[in-house]
């Protein structure tokens, strides 16, 4: 038992070093400008949809409850921190727990109501939800309705990195806890979760809050690293590239979500220059995509099982076994 | 025997829009008995466990539960109160390891919380360990600590049944359902789940109740039995007195030609 801890603690501080080098390494990129504003550009885009397919993932891999309305939270998020920052002129800082804080509120709002329904249902519910935030937001002239909101650039590398890490940090503590088994029991079998004495309501409320909470905070760095945010920018198809980060990473998997919104981003950064053949080309690769791996990248696996598996290396064969076995 | 009963079923019935599932049914179940609950196909029994767990509301007659009332409880506070089940079809958690299965069952008794687990506080790791001392513990009693990191799904069919019931155990029942722990079984492995039923009960103070088609099974280890039929209660008895009922031949096998 205490060795399982030790590792896990081990396993925490070796994953923060890493971190860090990553960190300074970009750092020292940026501040000796070798990296162009081109690239600072993609890095910050790849940030904030990292944290964004992690917020979703949560939602939908974790406690399977099929959310598309994410983009509603990354707007709710990226209005209230422009509303903090460029209105009340507080600090930045201040700006995204804001963003994070009215998001989970609103995912509160939200969620409670939509929860009951199942699959299909609370995916047309959440739908709706995102476009009532978008409409409403377009009808409100406090923040500039249809013609969008003016915004100082603030999100910088630093800012960017720390959420980023705070938000891998609390879904992987959450997700390896019983509140976290709690939620994938909900997915496995709602059922008998409930039977199971797992106050399934309250779990799927609280995985939908913190998810909607995080998506605030991407939604905060999001505004601040343009100069205008628009409800146009957090229309239904902005939830489904959110959709297609989690479903292309693997549903359950949030090395997946991370690989995944990664590649993705980079993919449709550098087909800017191409932009009669963008989307062809992105769509191609999303549909050879399922056809060849349909549980996703990563499957339901993190990138930490593959380190653990070679150690132990017994368990390499045991999936073959069921089929000799029948 | 003690005088009250564990559970107390009173008049209750349950209606589908006009169908009548359930009615009428009176269940008296005391601290430590092993009750059986047959009947033909469609007669009401899982219905019956529907609604001693909470998933319908009775919408006649009332549940008390060591002298709490049950009815119109969310099914996971009634096994917070200490009613647990088993499903008729398997309803394990197939992608977590079968360690994991019975830790979801401990979920209830855990006392730290989301915040906690999320800042790694001294209280999460010692909750966390002291589940998995305890479900460590219970697969052990079920011979299934071998394969305490195997994917649920990919257990043969008889070690799920097991898995299934450890994991009810887990949540600490005072009274276990067992839907149909038999189905799907060879009768070697009906002799040995026939054994552990035996063994749990004893081990862990139980009481039971049972639905099975296996008549072999329920005689056996039976000391009363309640028989459904069309929705209501038509004899109850012992295993002797069931068999030879003639109400309880006539559902099962038909009513005599003469």
């Amino acid at each position: 038992m205490k060795e399982v801890k030790q590792k896990q603690t081990k396993g925490f501080w070796l994953s923060i070093l890493l971190a860090v080098v990553v960190y300074i390494v970009v750092q020292v990129l940026l501040s000796s400008s070798m990296l162009n504003k081109f690239y600072e550009n993609t890095l910050y885009f790849i940030c904030i949809n990292i944290i964004l397919a992690v917020s979703l993932h949560l939602i939908i891999g974790i406690t399977g409850q099929f959310s598309i309305g994410h983009a509603g939270f990354l707007a709710v998020g990226a209005y209230a921190s422009a509303i903090v920052t460029m209105k009340l002129h507080l600090p930045f800082s201040v700006a995204l727990i804001a963003g994070g804080v009215v998001a989970a509120f609103a995912g509160l709002l939200i969620g409670i109501p939509s929860l009951r329904l199942k699959g299909d249902y609370l995916a047309i519910a959440t739908l709706g939800f995102g476009e009532i935030i978008r409409i409403t937001l377009l009808n409100i002239d406090y923040v500039g309705g249809a013609s969008g909101m003016q915004v100082s650039h603030m999100t910088d590398w630093t800012t960017l990195f720390v959420c980023l890490l705070i938000t891998l940090i609390v879904i992987v503590n959450f997700t390896n806890s019983t509140h976290g088994r709690a939620c994938i029991s909900v997915r496995e079998n709602e059922i008998a979760a409930d039977a199971m004495g797992i106050n399934t309501t309250y779990y799927k409320v609280v995985a939908f809050a913190i998810g909607s909470f995080f998506a605030g905070i991407a939604g905060g760095l999001y505004a601040h690293n343009f100069y205008i945010i628009q409800p146009t920018n957090f229309g239904f198809l902005k939830s489904f590239d959110i959709l297609i980060f989690v479903v292309l990473g693997g549903l359950g998997s949030m090395s997946g979500a991370v690989i995944s919104a990664i590649l993705l981003t980079v993919i449709s950064t550098f087909l800017q220059d191409y932009p009669e053949t963008r989307m062809i080309i992105y769509s191609l690769v999303l549909v050879v995509m399922m056809i060849y791996r349909p549980q996703g990248l990563m499957g339901t696996k993190e990138i930490t099982h593959f380190f653990t598996k070679k150690r132990n290396g017994i368990k390499g064969g045991k999936p073959d076994g069921k089929h000799t076995a029948a | 025997m003690a005088n009250t009963p564990l559970l107390k079923v009173d008049n209750v019935g349950i209606q589908f829009g006009g169908l009548k599932a359930v009615s009428g049914v009176n269940v008296e179940l005391y601290q430590g008995e092993l009750i059986g609950l047959i009947g033909p196909n469609g007669a009401g029994k899982t219905t019956f466990f529907n609604l001693l767990t909470g998933v319908y509301v009775p919408t006649e007659g009332q549940i008390t539960f060591g002298g709490e009332k049950l009815n119109g409880l969310a099914p996971y506070q009634i096994t917070r109160k200490g009613i647990s089940r088993t499903f008729q079809n398997i309803r394990l958690f197939g992608d977590l390891s079968v360690l994991d299965n019975v830790k979801v069952a401990y979920h209830s008794l855990a006392r730290h919380s989301i915040l906690s687990s999320i800042l790694r506080l001294p209280s999460h790791f010692s909750g966390e360990k002291e589940m998995e001392e305890k479900a460590i513990d219970f697969l052990k009693i079920f011979n299934l600590d071998g394969l305490k990191d195997e994917a649920a799904k990919n257990l043969p069919y008889g070690q799920q049944r097991r898995l299934e019931i450890a994991r009810a155990l887990a949540a600490h029942p005072k009274l276990l359902l067992l839907d149909e722990p038999a189905a799907g079984m060879n009768p070697q492995e009906t002799k040995e789940l026939m054994d552990l039923i035996a063994f749990i009960r004893k081990e862990f103070n139980l009481t039971i109740l049972l639905i099975e088609h296996d008549m072999p099974l329920v005689m056996g280890v039976c000391e009363r039995i309640y028989v459904l039929d069309h929705g209501q209660l038509i004899a109850q008895g012992s295993p002797e007195d069931i068999r030879n009922n003639p109400k309880v031949i006539e559902a099962y096998l038909g009513e005599e030609v003469s």
